[in-house]
């Protein structure tokens, strides 16, 4: 290479880092949030259960959020990370989840009731708060793994921050465990995709597997064991085995965060994997063009066998627990089930349907953990008999959990009902009927369970009602701000839905 | 000299990945269980290096060097949470890690 063909190298590259460092702003706020909280941390260390650090994390967050307002899109980094309306979707929803769960922080008993150095904990949220978006973004086989350890390694953490109890240091070690394997498990998928199409970018795998004939067995192999491993991030049967664990064990606001965020994170880069590798894209592709999918694996039937196992079992299983947040564990799992219905569809209907289930599922889930942290700072349970006469002693919580509840169900006039009858409606256009059948009867099951709570708050231990549960003006400001979403997004959807549709599309470079 | 065809290589490195994952489901030491996961990860290392070199593509050794660091912060990880609960368990023995159950 003689010296004029570098320079043009070199100006070319350092042209696209330029035009990559606009794309990467708000990433980069997050970082420098990220480093802000540990030296506030350090100022702070001599008084615990500051929350410095925590504030900082806010006002970092609010940053990222004018950041992401304002973001141009566009492919960054020579190719490896997409900046597009379909990725800053997804960040929405992670900020947002991200958010919420540090100031849900802020009330939390079983955080705050030793005296705890907090600081790590905001950073580490910041911290996944980054691998996530990373995550949403990703189209290098590099950058999805290193952002999904990124992200992991946090809620590793996160899962086992109350280390002195014992169910939280026990969670937190199964989940390194699974999680450990299972990543090795994808790496391995990465490596031989890596062989078979001699590259790591999604768009040359797409490039190659479309122009050549490849070994049918060893794609199915490697497609699998990378599908193993951003199924355990959503928690999808047969990969949920951690789930019920690592929810019942994690702090509440853990368990939320992973069922929310991750979850949504895990979704992005599945869809834009199944897109963005394994789909044939024409020339003139726009969001309305139905996806082809390769012909060689047939992707669609391995989502949808997914989608049924993990609706049909996360809703059986969840019909005989005791425990709340293992039931919302189980919960958890059936509506990653119904969510990959949308993914089996494949088309941009289906994905549009998944944001819109995404963003509703997050309110909902959200606030049924947000009453069962408040209920547990009071009463010290989570246990389902101990929720008798909830709601005489505080209709404030209960009223609130019977509205995330039906919501949870998908029953109108909530925003439940919208998320599901969205995804329905994609998997009865694209003609999988059997889906759609084993979908709506998976959530009259599911009604059986939610009820139950409501049971047990409403209809029993109304002799309880003289120990009333005083709650501060600020839980309920939260509560009602949790509960507004859920009930006007089902009678106002059309905003939501109107930028879910906009937003289905992908980049493909 | 003679050069190794790639067939050994992926076949070495299928041999220790199914012995890595046999030792996570099979041994109740959860130091053996992170030592089994460091070598499944090797095996994806052997896999990349082999690819890279044949298909003539420094892409899968730059991926190596990734794999490695991830799997010395996953190792730091995992040892600090045994650490933590082997203080208030006093075991490091899969099987006497019970309490969470369905």
């Amino acid at each position: 290479m003689n010296p004029e063909q570098l320079k043009i190298l070199g100006s070319s590259f350092l042209g696209d880092l330029l035009k990559s460092v606009n794309l990467f702003y708000p990433e980069t706020a997050l970082v420098v949030t990220f480093l802000l909280a540990i030296l506030v941390d350090l100022f702070t260390r001599n008084r615990p259960s500051c929350k410095m650090s925590g504030y900082v994390s806010l006002i970092g967050f609010f940053v990222t959020a004018i950041f992401l307002c304002n973001s141009p899109q566009g492919m960054s980094f020579a190719g490896t990370y997409a900046v597009d309306a379909f990725s800053i979707f997804f960040k929405w929803i992670v900020l947002i989840t991200s958010f919420v769960i540090i100031v849900f922080s802020f009330f939390s008993k079983e955080l705050f009731g030793e005296e705890r150095q907090m600081g790590e904990y905001y950073t580490l949220i910041v911290g996944m708060t980054f691998g996530m978006f990373l995550l949403s973004g990703a189209t290098n086989l590099i950058l999805i793994y290193l952002a999904i350890e990124t992200m992991s390694m946090s809620s590793y953490i996160l899962a086992g921050y109350t280390k002195e109890i014992k169910r939280a240091s026990e969670a937190s070690l199964k989940y390194v465990i699974y999680g450990a394997t299972s990543s090795g498990i994808m790496i391995y998928g990465i490596s031989l995709l890596f062989g078979l199409t001699g590259s790591l970018n999604l768009s040359g795998i797409n490039a190659y597997l479309a122009g050549n004939n490849v070994n049918h067995i060893t794609l199915l192999i490697s497609g699998i064991m990378i599908i193993a491993g951003i199924g355990y991030k959503i928690s999808a049967v047969p990969f949920h085995f951690w789930t019920p664990d690592v929810y019942e064990g994690a702090p509440v606001t853990i368990t939320a965060y992973l069922s929310v965020a991750s979850k949504a994170a895990g979704f992005a880069i599945l869809i834009r994997l199944l897109n963005s590798a394994f789909t044939i894209h024409a020339a003139g592709d726009t969001i309305n063009t139905a996806w082809s999918v390769m012909k060689n694996v047939d992707w669609t039937m391995i989502i949808a066998v997914l989608s049924v196992l993990s609706m049909t079992l996360g809703n059986f299983v969840a019909v005989w627990q005791t425990n709340v947040k293992r039931l919302l564990a189980y919960s958890s799992i059936a509506h990653a089930g119904y969510i990959l219905m949308g993914v089996a569809v494949m088309n941009y209907t289906g994905v549009s349907a998944i944001m819109i289930y995404l963003a509703i599922y997050m309110f909902m889930n959200l606030g049924a953990f947000f009453v069962v942290m408040i209920i547990a700072n009071h009463i010290d349970s989570e246990d389902l008999e101990d929720y008798q006469g909830i709601g005489y002693r505080s209709p404030w919580l209960g009223v609130a959990m019977t509205i995330f509840m039906v919501s949870l169900t998908g029953l109108p006039p909530t925003a439940g009902f919208i998320g599901k009858l969205y995804v329905f409606t994609a998997v009865l256009n694209s003609g999988m009927y059997w889906l759609a059948v084993i979908g709506v009867l998976n959530s009259v099951v599911s009604l059986y369970y939610y009820v139950k709570v409501f049971r047990n708050m409403f209809l029993r231990g109304a002799e309880k009602a003289n120990q009333p549960i005083e709650l501060s003006l600020t839980v309920k400001v939260i509560l009602i701000a949790l509960i507004i979403p859920n009930i006007a997004l089902g009678i106002w959807f059309g905003g939501l839905v109107n930028w879910a549709n906009a937003s289905a599309a992908m980049i493909l470079k | 000299m003679q050069v190794v065809p790639l067939e050994y290589y992926l076949l070495l490195s299928g041999i220790l990945f199914s012995i890595g994952s046999i030792g996570v489901l099979t041994r109740r030491n959860m130091i053996i269980i992170f030592m089994s996961i460091e070598m499944m990860l090797n095996s994806v290392n052997l896999t990349l290096v082999a690819f890279s070199a044949f298909l003539g593509n420094p892409s899968g050794q730059i991926f190596v060097f990734f794999v490695m660091t991830v799997a010395a912060a996953e190792a730091a990880v995992g040892l600090a949470i045994l650490l933590a609960l082997f203080r208030s368990k006093k075991t490091i023995y899969v099987d006497e890690v019970n309490m969470l159950k369905w």
